[in-house]
């Protein structure tokens, strides 16, 4: 991806680089969908489903970032 | 009528009783619309939580997948013996509708707005037309066990989408959704197929109450069902 970024500025790379970006917009949805009701199913009031909601999507988006950067590394070492 | 005493998330020790009606009745309305079992237990608040966000990635997911994501495999429920050359017979694979469309069977969680993929898979078996003349949640066609009504280079062919002049022939129709729709296909079905998991969770909730994984040791004698 972020080679992709700084290849030669070639116009066409820029665009797949910023369509792949684009690409990660569709898990935020689906973060919030799924902390929402995993912390639901954990707690009957909302404020606590709220928080519990809160800090499963900050731990769900530290994962995903934890994976995207080994593979983004394993990239590089290629 | 059940009864399930948790502590409160106050902090303060106190506890609260949450009245699961019907706890039978109320999984199998959480499975068949996703927060309507907690809506008729009167947990109004977790219900429409529920109903928004399952039912939303699900239809998300169909809007993202243009409606083709959801469909049935149509192979048999249970395997027929199959006569074959030599007057012997062969079974069919066990298990073929699972392996076959596995998506399927994680989307159907969703219950109801999955059904009518059942609906489409048994007319296009019987060679019916589909649902309301609609492709929606229709299996693919195949050229040799299930071939399409009519107009097969409509249901096999697409457009090069590198370069318009030329044509793409695909073996099937799975084939040609997966070319048309590119990771769209994908997207929409792993958003399906997320929902219908997710609702498998709020049906154990609606059974039995939160999911508590630790109690603490004071609350852990009074916790647990209660019948009246």
């Amino acid at each position: 991806m972020f080679e992709l970024l700084l290849a030669n500025g070639d116009p066409h790379n820029w665009l797949l680089a910023v369509m792949s970006i684009a690409r990660l917009w569709y898990a935020l949805p689906l973060i919030v969908s799924v902390s929402l009701v995993c912390a639901a199913t954990r707690h009957e009031e909302m404020n606590a489903i709220l928080s519990h909601a809160a800090r499963f999507a900050l731990w769900i988006f530290v994962f995903m970032g934890i994976i995207l950067g080994v593979i983004l590394f394993m990239s590089w070492l290629q | 009528m059940a009864k399930r005493v948790m502590d409160s998330s106050a902090g303060d020790g106190s506890q609260i009783e949450i009245e699961l009606k019907d706890p039978r009745l109320a999984a199998f309305l959480a499975w068949l619309i996703p927060g309507a079992g907690h809506l008729y237990q009167g947990r109004t608040g977790k219900g429409l939580l529920f109903m928004i966000c399952i039912l939303g990635t699900f239809f998300y997911g169909m809007y993202i997948g243009s409606g083709r994501v959801v469909f049935a495999s149509t192979a048999d429920f249970f395997p027929k013996r199959i006569a074959v050359q030599g007057g012997a017979s062969v079974r069919g694979r066990w298990l073929e509708f699972v392996t076959d469309r596995w998506q399927y069977v994680c989307q159907l969680g969703v219950g109801l707005p999955a059904m009518p993929a059942l609906v489409q898979r048994s007319r296009i078996r019987n060679h019916k037309a589909p649902l309301f003349g609609s492709d929606l949640m229709r299996p693919p066609y195949n050229a040799i066990y299930l071939p399409p009504p009519a107009e097969t280079d409509l249901y096999f062919k697409s457009i090069d989408q590198t370069d318009a002049n030329n044509t793409v022939v695909h073996p099937d129709e799975f084939s040609k959704w997966n070319y048309d729709y590119g990771e769209n296909f994908d997207i929409g079905t792993v958003f399906t197929v997320i929902a219908g998991l997710l609702n498998l969770l709020v049906v154990f909730d609606a059974y039995s109450g939160p999911l508590v994984i630790a109690p603490h040791e004071s609350s852990a004698q009074t916790s647990g069902n209660k019948k009246e």
